[in-house]
C-alpha cells in the first residue's frame, strides 16, 4: 500500500507538470487553431535559462524566474511575429510543419548556446519534505505540485475574470465575429503565444530544478501531447485532468509492470504514447474535446 | 506539367513519356554520368555523403507517396526505417538470406508494420494522425529494445558482409553503386505509382477526402495502400542503411530523422518526385555545411557548435521555404524554366 501511495503521489506531481506543458499547447490551439509541437523545446530552453541565471550569474530565485519569464515572453512574441503570423490563413498542416521546424531550431539554439550539456541546480530550490505516515513527498514533487497549482489557478483567473481573457475566449469561439466586434485577433494570437511561452519557461525552470536539464528534456513536450490528446485538444480542464491521470498511470505502470518486462522495462517512456494511440483509435476527440462530426 | 509548342506530343506514347525533350535527355545523361563517376574522383567524405543522400532519397520517395501525395503526414518514418533495418539484420545474420533477397523482404516487413500503424488513419486525420505516427515511433523504438534476444537491445547487432551474385559489395565504392541503382529504381517506381489509378486516388484523397469518397474512392483501402507502399520504401532504405554500416542500432534511426524527411519534402516541393531529390540534396548539403563550419565556430561558442548548427541551418531553411516558397524548389525550378522557355514574352 505504501508503495502504491508513493507511486501515486510522485505520479500526481509528474502529472501536474505534464498538465502545465499541455496547457501551453491547449491555449494556443484554442485561440488560433495552431498546433504547437515545439512546446517541449520551449520547456527545455526555460530550463537552461533558469540554470544560466541561477548558477553562473547567481541571481536570487525570484529574480531569475522574473528574468526568464521576460525572456520567454520575448521569445513568444518573436515566434508569433516571424514564424506563425506569415502562415495565417494557410493550411493547418503548414503551421504544424512550422512548429516542427521551430522545434529543430530551438534544439539547435540550446546546443549552440549551452553546449547540450546536462545541467542541474537542485541545490538552489527550497528543501521541504512532507511525510504522511510511511509516505513521504520528495521536495521536488511537492514544489512541482505547488507551482503547477499556482500557475493553473492564475491562468484560470486570467481566462475567467480579465478583459484579455474574455477576448481570448471570444476568439476561440468565433474569430471572424470577434474581429467584427473590434477585437484585434492578431493581438490575441500574440498574447496567446506569450502566455504559452512564459508557462513553458516556468515549467522548464521547475523541471530543470527537479530532474536537471539537457536536450532530451524536450521529449517531455511529446508526452505532453499525449496528455493533450487524452484531455481533448481544446479543453484546459481536460488537460489538467488528463495530465494527472497520465502522470499517475505512467508511474504505476513503471512501478508494477516494469519488473515483468523481458529486458528491464523503461515503460515510463513509452506508456503515454500507448495511451495516446488507444485514445486516438477509440475516442479521437479525447475526454472533453469538441467532437467534429463528418459524414460522407 | 505545362508543355510548349517546342514539345508537342504526336502520340499517346509521346504524351506519357517521362522525358520529352532533347534537353531533358541531355541533362539526364550528364547527371547520370556525374553520379556514376563519383567513386572515381570523390574524396572519402564526399562518397559517404553521396551514399547517405542516395539512401535518404529512397526513404523520402516513400514519404512523398504517403505525405506528399496521399496527404497522410507521418512523423514515424524513421521508425519504419528502423523496422526495415532490423528485419534486414535478422534476415541476413540469423537466417542467412542473401542481400538481394533480404532487402525486398525487409521492405515488405516494414510495409506490413506500417500498414498496421496506418489502421487508425481511417478514423483520424491531420494532426491526430501525426500524433499517432509519433506514438508509432516511440512504441516501435521501445519494442526493439525490449526484444533483446532478437534485436540485441541497446547493443545492436552486427551484419555479415554482403555479396551481390558473387560480386562483393563490401567496399564503399561498390556499395555506392548499389545504393544509387536502388535510388534510381525507387524514383522510377514512385513516379510510376503516382501516374497510375492508385496515384490519382491518392491525390484525390489529399485534396478532399470526403469528395474522393463520394466519387467512389475507397478511402480505407487507398489509405492503407499508401501506408504500405510508402513504408516499403522506408524499409528498403533502412535495410540499405544498416548494411552500409554493417551494424543495426536504434541510434541510427533517431526521431528527428522523420522531421528532416518531412522538411526535405517541403524544401523540395510536396508531392513532386523530382522535388524529393532536390530536397534531400539541399537539406543534406546544409547539414554538411554545418559540419564543415562547425569546428571554426566551436572555438568561439562551444565544442558542440557543429551539432547545434546542423539542427539550426536546415530548420531555418524549412521555415523560410514555408513562408516564402511553400511549393518548394521544384516549383521554383519550374518557374525558371517557364521564364526562359517563354522569353522574350
Amino acid at each position: 500500500m505504501t508503495f502504491f501511495a508513493q507511486l501515486f503521489i510522485t505520479g500526481l506531481a509528474l502529472g501536474m507538470m505534464y498538465a502545465l506543458i499541455a496547457i501551453g499547447f491547449v491555449i494556443i490551439f484554442k485561440c488560433s487553431r495552431a498546433f504547437n509541437i515545439a512546446s517541449g523545446q520551449i520547456v527545455m530552453i526555460g530550463g537552461y535559462l533558469g540554470y544560466t541565471f541561477l548558477i553562473p550569474l547567481g541571481l536570487p530565485v525570484w529574480l531569475a524566474i522574473v528574468v526568464s519569464a521576460a525572456i520567454g515572453a520575448v521569445m513568444g512574441l518573436v515566434i508569433e511575429r516571424l514564424a506563425v503570423r506569415p502562415l495565417l490563413g494557410k493550411p493547418a498542416l503548414a503551421l504544424v510543419m512550422m512548429t516542427i521546424a521551430l522545434a529543430g531550431a530551438l534544439d539547435g539554439v540550446a546546443i549552440l548556446g549551452w553546449g547540450g550539456i546536462y545541467e542541474t541546480y537542485h541545490e538552489v530550490l527550497p528543501e521541504i519534505t512532507l511525510t504522511f505516515g510511511a509516505v513521504s513527498i520528495p521536495p521536488s514533487s511537492l514544489l512541482g505540485l505547488l507551482v503547477s497549482v499556482v500557475i493553473v489557478a492564475a491562468l484560470l483567473f486570467l481566462f475567467r475574470f480579465t478583459k484579455i481573457g474574455l477576448a481570448m475566449r471570444a476568439t476561440a469561439e468565433d474569430e471572424p465575429v470577434t474581429r467584427g466586434l473590434g477585437i484585434k485577433a492578431t493581438f490575441v494570437y500574440a498574447i496567446v503565444w506569450v502566455i504559452a511561452c512564459v508557462v513553458g519557461v516556468l515549467a522548464g525552470i521547475l523541471l530543470g530544478g527537479v530532474s536537471g536539464v539537457s536536450p532530451p528534456l524536450a521529449e517531455i513536450g511529446l508526452k505532453a501531447l499525449a496528455v493533450v490528446i487524452l484531455g481533448g485538444l481544446d479543453s484546459i480542464g481536460g488537460a489538467i485532468l488528463a495530465g494527472v491521470i497520465l502522470g499517475i498511470l505512467e508511474n504505476l505502470a513503471a512501478g508494477y509492470l516494469d519488473p515483468m518486462m523481458p529486458s528491464g522495462g523503461g515503460l515510463a517512456n513509452v506508456f503515454p504514447f500507448i495511451v495516446m494511440l488507444v485514445v486516438l483509435v477509440f475516442r479521437p476527440h479525447g475526454l472533453f474535446g469538441l467532437k467534429r462530426i463528418e459524414r460522407v | 506539367m505545362r508543355h510548349f509548342s517546342s514539345s508537342f506530343a504526336h502520340s499517346y506514347g509521346q504524351d506519357m513519356a517521362l522525358l520529352r525533350t532533347r534537353t531533358q535527355w541531355l541533362l539526364l545523361v550528364v547527371f547520370l554520368a556525374f553520379i556514376f563517376t563519383v567513386p572515381r574522383w570523390a574524396s572519402n567524405s564526399f562518397l559517404t555523403l553521396a551514399t547517405v543522400i542516395g539512401i535518404t532519397i529512397v526513404s523520402a520517395q516513400g514519404l512523398n507517396i504517403l505525405t506528399g501525395n496521399c496527404g497522410l503526414v507521418s512523423m514515424g518514418h524513421s521508425a519504419f526505417m528502423m523496422v526495415g533495418g532490423y528485419a534486414m539484420a535478422i534476415l541476413t545474420s540469423q537466417l542467412g538470406l542473401p542481400f538481394v533477397l533480404a532487402v525486398p523482404v525487409a521492405g515488405l516487413v516494414a510495409g506490413v508494420v506500417g500498414t498496421i500503424f496506418g489502421l487508425p488513419s481511417l478514423r483520424i486525420k491531420g494532426f491526430y494522425l501525426i500524433m499517432a505516427t509519433v506514438a508509432a515511433y516511440f512504441i516501435i523504438h521501445w519494442l526493439v529494445l525490449q526484444f533483446r534476444q532478437l534485436t540485441g537491445g541497446t547493443e545492436g547487432m552486427a551484419l555479415p558482409p554482403a555479396d551481390l551474385f558473387g560480386w562483393s559489395i563490401r567496399s564503399r565504392e561498390n556499395y555506392f553503386y548499389v545504393v544509387i541503382v536502388t535510388a534510381i529504381i525507387a524514383t522510377l517506381v514512385a513516379k510510376n505509382i503516382l501516374r497510375t489509378r492508385i496515384g490519382r486516388a491518392f491525390v484525390a484523397i489529399r485534396d478532399n477526402d470526403l469528395a474522393a469518397e463520394a466519387m467512389g474512392v475507397n478511402l480505407f483501402r487507398y489509405k492503407l495502400q499508401a501506408f504500405f507502399l510508402g513504408n516499403i520504401f522506408a524499409g528498403v532504405a533502412g535495410a540499405l542503411s544498416v548494411q552500409y554500416y554493417a551494424f543495426a542500432n536504434v541510434e541510427q534511426f533517431p526521431f528527428f530523422d522523420s522531421v528532416w524527411l518531412l522538411g526535405m519534402l517541403i524544401v523540395g516541393g510536396m508531392g513532386s518526385v523530382s522535388g524529393v531529390i532536390y530536397g534531400v540534396i539541399a537539406i543534406k548539403l546544409l547539414q554538411q555545411l554545418a559540419v564543415k563550419i562547425g569546428p571554426s565556430l566551436a572555438e568561439i561558442v562551444n565544442p558542440q557548435a557543429a551539432v547545434g548548427l546542423s539542427l539550426i541551418l536546415p530548420s531555418i531553411a524549412i521555415i523560410l521555404f514555408l513562408i516564402f516558397a511553400p511549393r518548394g524548389i521544384s516549383h521554383l525550378w519550374e518557374r525558371v524554366r517557364n521564364y526562359y522557355q517563354l522569353w522574350p514574352y
